[in-house]
């Protein structure tokens, strides 16, 4: 209800030129709409947030999985490495990207590193280079999220019943066969799901980017995100119209992306798996 | 077809070796990775910012607990952590309440159009909240609702129950029907058998659910940046924000700040970790 009923007021200003001050009465059709379409910056940030979502899920897939099957292995101490890797998850996104900004500056703490281990040749302008900032900012986001896709994917793990590895280890299966064919394949919802809510989060991803981010460099497009765009044009711009004209379209490529992964891949699990109940 | 069960996983319960060095090594790797940089800046907060600017990655000397009492005592971080205290809070009980009520009833009560309204409601997982939040400002506005607490705990509260009603129904519904039964039999009202029955049962879950709502609600950002605009009612994470553009030059200032706010939600989540797996393991079962 929070989210429809606004959506539906959103539509109906995003056909307005308006400030946001007494009712809108300058209706300009769709030319809101034409007119993100045509500015280059939303069009950056259409890409930094394609960029954000594939690299976030071709980058925290394998890590994740690697790291899940890991601590699924029976060793001591194996809790207190579960709670370290889950800790970037926990921090707020704010202060996630303050820590880097930090760590990140001019001959801070991630240059002098590099330089002591003699890779000075990789220091770079990390956040306020335009053609590095959103590599830098995906590098960010997969060390604070990869830890989400690790709690969901050792929550599938240990559904997996131990009676079919313990079967498949007296069959003589080796632990990485034993991983590669029947845990893996039994952890495909978990993979879905997941995948699934990383990409909503990505191409709705804000703090992260609003406060690491110089000003300056979002505005020329370089780490800009739809959700970044829209808060910068609509909310403090004061172009209310063209902001909510830009929270339709946002809204859209949201709402379009995830029903088409529910239909594609999602359908057998969401009934099964996220509800726990099938019909 | 798959009934969730509220044990926890049978790990552990039988002998654990040692693993191998490999293991280890991998392991102690990857939490190094995960936490070095958490560490860094806490330390961070015990150097002055000569010694920072001096040797980015050296380690406190002298140690100096100046950076924290200044934080403590001179800037809003009291006032930030109490707001978001509220608000976390608030929010927290609103969920869980409500989320429990929504959930007992599309779970235990039969009637036309259940499964219709359980499907709205898992649409709402699939709902982009972040896209509302221009119309959702505007209509707080017209709700004369911008700086308040009502203006962030209202919609979060919206936001959230979706998957709180995923995660707590599939527990609701194992229940199973000869103990409502026996407790009708021993005359309990259905409330009854919710408060004294339904309730206990699915404890795991409702600290899953809640967990979620408070980590979630505590370190939101967009929301109160829009809404609370009023510097009296900031929370900690738009404190943090301010506080590193205001002192720009103040480096352990922002370092000890930051590690400060960091805290809450770490030392929660360090309780509650082992009652989320558990939780999501419900939630993710296939």
């Amino acid at each position: 209800m929070f989210v429809l009923v606004p959506m539906g007021f959103a539509v109906y200003y995003s056909l307005f030129r308006w400030r946001g001050v007494g009712p809108p009465t300058e209706f300009v059709g769709l030319r809101n709409y034409t007119l993100a379409f045509q500015d280059p910056i939303f069009l950056d940030a259409l890409r930094n947030n394609a960029i954000i979502v594939f690299g976030s899920l071709l980058i925290q897939g394998p890590i994740a999985l690697g790291v899940a099957l890991l601590l699924n292995r029976r060793f001591r101490g194996r809790a207190v490495f579960r709670l370290l890797v889950f800790v970037p998850y926990v921090l707020a996104e704010v202060t996630v990207g303050i820590m880097w900004k930090l760590l990140l500056t001019d001959e801070g703490t991630v240059d002098a590193l590099l330089r002591s281990l003699g890779m000075g040749g990789l220091v770079q302008a990390w956040l306020a280079d335009l053609d590095v900032v959103i590599w830098t900012l995906l590098a960010i986001l997969t060390w604070k999220y990869v830890g989400f896709a690790i709690i969901l994917l050792l929550a599938g793990l240990s559904n997996v019943p131990d009676e079919l590895t313990e079967a498949a280890a007296i069959d003589g299966a080796s632990w990485w066969q034993i991983q590669r064919h029947v845990t893996i394949p039994l952890l495909g919802p978990t993979i879905r799901i997941w995948m699934f809510l990383s990409m909503i989060g990505s191409l709705q991803i804000f703090d992260m980017i609003w406060v690491t981010s110089v000003p300056a460099v979002r505005s020329l497009g370089a780490s800009a995100t739809m959700a970044t765009y829209m808060v910068d044009n609509g909310f403090f711009a004061r172009l209310w119209g063209y902001g909510n004209a830009v929270a339709v379209i946002l809204f859209v490529i949201s709402f379009v992306a995830a029903l088409l992964f529910q239909r594609f891949l999602l359908r057998r699990d969401i009934e099964g798996a996220i509800t726990g109940r099938a019909k | 077809m798959a009934v969730n069960s509220v044990l926890p996983p049978s790990t552990g319960r039988r002998q654990v070796s040692w693993g191998t060095p490999l293991t280890y090594a991998l392991a102690l790797a990857i939490a190094a990775v995960s936490i070095a940089p958490v560490i860094y800046v806490v330390i961070g907060g015990f150097r002055t910012t000569p010694q920072i600017v001096a040797d980015p990655a050296g380690l406190p000397d002298p140690f100096v607990w100046d950076n924290y009492a200044r934080v403590l005592t001179q800037s809003n971080f009291w006032q930030q952590a109490f707001n978001s205290a509220v608000i976390a809070l608030g929010t927290t009980l609103a969920v869980v309440v409500l989320g429990l009520a929504a959930a007992f009833v599309l779970a235990r009560y039969r009637f036309r159009g259940r499964e219709g309204l359980y499907t709205f409601f898992t649409l709402g997982l699939l709902f982009p909240a972040g896209a509302a939040i221009l119309p959702l400002y505007l209509m707080l506005r017209d709700l004369n609702l911008i700086n308040s607490y009502y203006a962030v705990i209202l919609p979060q509260v919206a936001f959230s129950l979706p998957l709180t009603i995923v995660i707590l129904r599939p527990f609701l519904s194992a229940i199973p029907r000869e103990l409502e039964d026996a407790a009708a039999i021993d005359g309990a009202s259905r409330l009854g058998f919710l408060w004294r029955v339904a309730m206990p049962l699915s404890r795991p879950a409702l600290v899953t659910v809640g967990v979620l709502a408070f980590v979630a609600s505590w370190n939101s950002f967009l929301l109160p940046l829009l809404v609370l605009s009023d510097v009296n009612l900031h929370t900690l994470p738009l404190g943090v924000q301010n506080f590193s553009s205001q002192y720009t030059t103040d480096t352990a200032g922002v370092l000890a700040f930051t590690s400060l706010a960091m805290l809450p939600a770490l030392l929660f989540f360090t309780l509650a970790e082992k009652q989320i797996v558990g939780g999501l393991q419900g939630a993710v079962k296939g």
